[in-house]
């Protein structure tokens, strides 16, 4: 029983999307923001145990003293310390409430978001030397993929001249031709993935996420 | 004397008062000669209710006035109007530029907004061709009644439909086909191989093993394919012993990712050996979760790094973090632009549908291998169908092209 009403409730969820997408009337249009609306509900109540399992994870660290637990310190912190600022519970800073609050803004903007945009600027380094591993001419293949790799760097570069025209005409053909037709390839080959695996999980062969090995 | 001038004011004022009536009326006719003069008015204006959708809409044709880009050349646009009954009173609608020829009203469907439009509402059109000149312009004939509804079928999606059965009538063909005990191949999935050495190598290394499920829901069709190979991987985990990492960007992911882990554990024999943090939450900032995945990498230095799932910007930042630590990598998401960057950085990658595909492969059950063999059916139906397609368009037939036309 355990197993059969969620698999019987994913069946019938899963016709009724299906259905769903063919009929454009009010009423299914309806129904679906209803079934949608839960989507909210469910995440409100698992993000309280999202959030719990965090504390959880944090606090056993700290109290354990096991390795690296100042982080697991600095972690509960910053958690409460957002929370306590989003109530306002301090009213002598004199703001409003929640998003507003002056403590909260200076936390969110002068703290999360630089911290935010540093992890993001680490893509540039990682590019290059992912770029260096990968452009490494050790076959044909490697070699081809390191041409064209310079011709897309280099067309837009202003000190070729005719050349440059040249480039930019190749690395457009690269471009949409050879490497749009391989990621169709690729988006033709997921989309069936993606039915086939909805289908899977619609007629209950699929059920990992149930716990069925 | 006083009589005199009262004469003479009398036969100016006698004399003025014509004068300026006439001087108007030379104006007026100034005017006239040089106003705009009237464009011929749109015709054979109709309206019937919008196909293919909620209703609150009716989707309105007409010929665009002679005057409009030639004849007089002094339609600069149309405006829609729209009333409940044909004597008005009437309500702009829509503000067209020149040469349009059709529009489509769409009202909005809450009653309590002011642009609410209801379905079988009787409702009455007219267009009005303008000009520069604000007071010259011509209406069409009113039309109506016309009311709109929503359809119980959209008929633009009848290709979607009949792709749907007939790949699901060729998957349910094939499990049959597979269950009879048909032998179905299957190509290997290096990425796939690769899981059971891997998690052999951590054994001998003592050193856990980092599952990420990505940036995706537990909505998210390849969060669920990554629960499949989650779940044999942590089978594998629970009787090697080893220990098993699984940070969460997602709380709904986190709860179907402890369960799955459970079970596991529980399939392998080992259900006392499963704990609960080994699967736990993060936070749903994605470079906050980013910097905590990389930091239980470079401080575990975990022996085997697996990626499955929906990945955007973080990908390369953790595939290559996970590669300067040290670890085997295996990833496999379907999210196109990410695939280049897992290629660079992870020893396996798993492209596009072949995450999709693990699960039957490594499952080997005839249900799974069914759904896969009609996969790969349907590819071989696209690259015919794609060829087909190819020639017709080439050869100017263009009948073949407007069979798989989707319309909204």
């Amino acid at each position: 029983m355990k197993r059969q009403i969620p698999l019987a409730l994913v069946f019938i969820f899963g016709i009724f999307h299906i259905f769903q997408y063919f009929v454009p009337h009010e009423s299914s249009e309806w129904l679906y923001e209803f079934f949608l609306k839960w989507i909210y509900i469910i995440g409100i109540f698992a993000l309280a145990l999202g959030i719990w399992s965090l504390i959880r994870v944090s606090w056993d660290k700290v109290k354990h003293r096991r390795p690296n637990w100042p982080y697991a310190l600095i972690t509960l912190g910053g958690l409460f310390a957002m929370i306590i600022f989003g109530f306002d519970y301090f009213r002598h800073f004199f703001t409003a409430e929640g998003l507003q609050n002056y403590m909260f803004r200076a936390f969110f903007d002068y703290i999360l978001i630089p911290i935010q945009s540093t992890m993001f600027s680490l893509l540039a380094f990682f590019i290059a030397s992912a770029a260096y591993r990968a452009f490494r001419a050790r076959s044909l293949l490697a070699t081809l993929l390191l041409l064209s790799a310079l011709i897309i760097m280099l067309r837009f570069n202003p000190y070729l001249g005719f050349f440059g025209d040249y480039m930019e005409k190749t690395a457009s053909w690269l471009l949409n031709v050879p490497n749009l037709a391989a990621k169709r390839a690729i988006i033709i080959g997921v989309g069936l993935g993606m039915v086939a695996t909805s289908l899977k999980v619609m007629l209950g062969i699929e059920r990992q996420y149930l716990g069925k090995d | 004397m006083k009589l005199k001038i009262l004469s003479i004011f009398c036969s100016l004022l006698l004399g003025i008062v014509p004068l300026a009536i006439a001087q108007e009326n030379a104006d007026t006719a100034s005017v006239d000669s040089t106003a705009v003069a009237s464009p011929a008015p749109v015709s054979q204006l109709t309206a019937v209710d919008t196909d293919n959708d909620h209703g609150h809409s009716i989707s309105l044709k007409w010929e665009p006035s002679p005057d409009d880009g030639a004849g007089l050349k002094s339609v600069i646009g149309y405006e829609v109007y729209r009333a409940e009954s044909p004597g008005g009173p009437f309500v702009i609608r829509a503000a067209l530029p020149s040469g349009a020829s059709s529009h489509i009203d769409v009202g909005a469907k809450e009653k309590e907004s002011g642009d609410y439009m209801a379905d079988y509402t009787d409702y009455y059109y007219k267009v009005r061709a303008i000009t520069a000149d604000s007071l010259v312009y011509s209406d069409s004939d009113v039309f109506g009644p016309v009311q709109c509804y929503g359809q119980w079928f959209n008929t633009g999606r009848i290709p979607v439909l009949v792709f749907v059965i007939g790949f699901m009538c060729t998957t349910i063909l094939l499990i049959q086909k597979a269950k009879s005990g048909a032998k179905l191949f299957v190509r290997r999935l290096a990425g796939i191989e690769a899981v059971d050495e891997a998690i052999g190598r951590a054994t001998e290394m003592g050193k856990p093993i980092l599952y990420v499920l990505g940036l995706g829901t537990a909505a998210d069709i390849a969060t669920i394919a990554s629960y499949t190979i989650l779940g044999r991987v942590a089978k594998k985990v629970a009787e090697y012993q080893t220990r098993l990492i699984v940070p969460c960007y997602d709380p709904i992911t986190m709860t179907v990712a402890q369960e799955t882990v459970k079970t596991a554990y529980a399939d392998a024999g080992r259900p006392d050996d499963y704990n609960e943090d080994m699967v736990y939450f993060v936070t749903q900032s994605q470079f906050a979760y980013v910097a905590a995945v990389n930091g239980t990498m470079l401080r575990e230095r975990p022996a085997t790094n697996i990626y499955m799932g929906l990945f955007y910007a973080e990908s390369l930042i953790l595939a290559e973090t996970g590669a300067l630590a040290g670890s085997i990598q295996i990833s496999g998401t379907d999210q196109i632009a990410q695939i280049p960057f897992f290629i660079v950085a992870c020893d396996y990658t798993l492209i596009g549908e072949e995450l999709y595909a693990a699960s039957a492969y490594l499952g080997r059950e005839p249900l799974l291998l069914g759904s896969l063999k009609a996969q790969d059916y349907a590819k071989a139906a696209f690259i015919v169908l794609a060829v087909i397609g190819f020639l017709t368009i080439n050869f100017g037939i263009d009948w073949f092209k407007q069979l798989f036309y989707i319309s909204n």
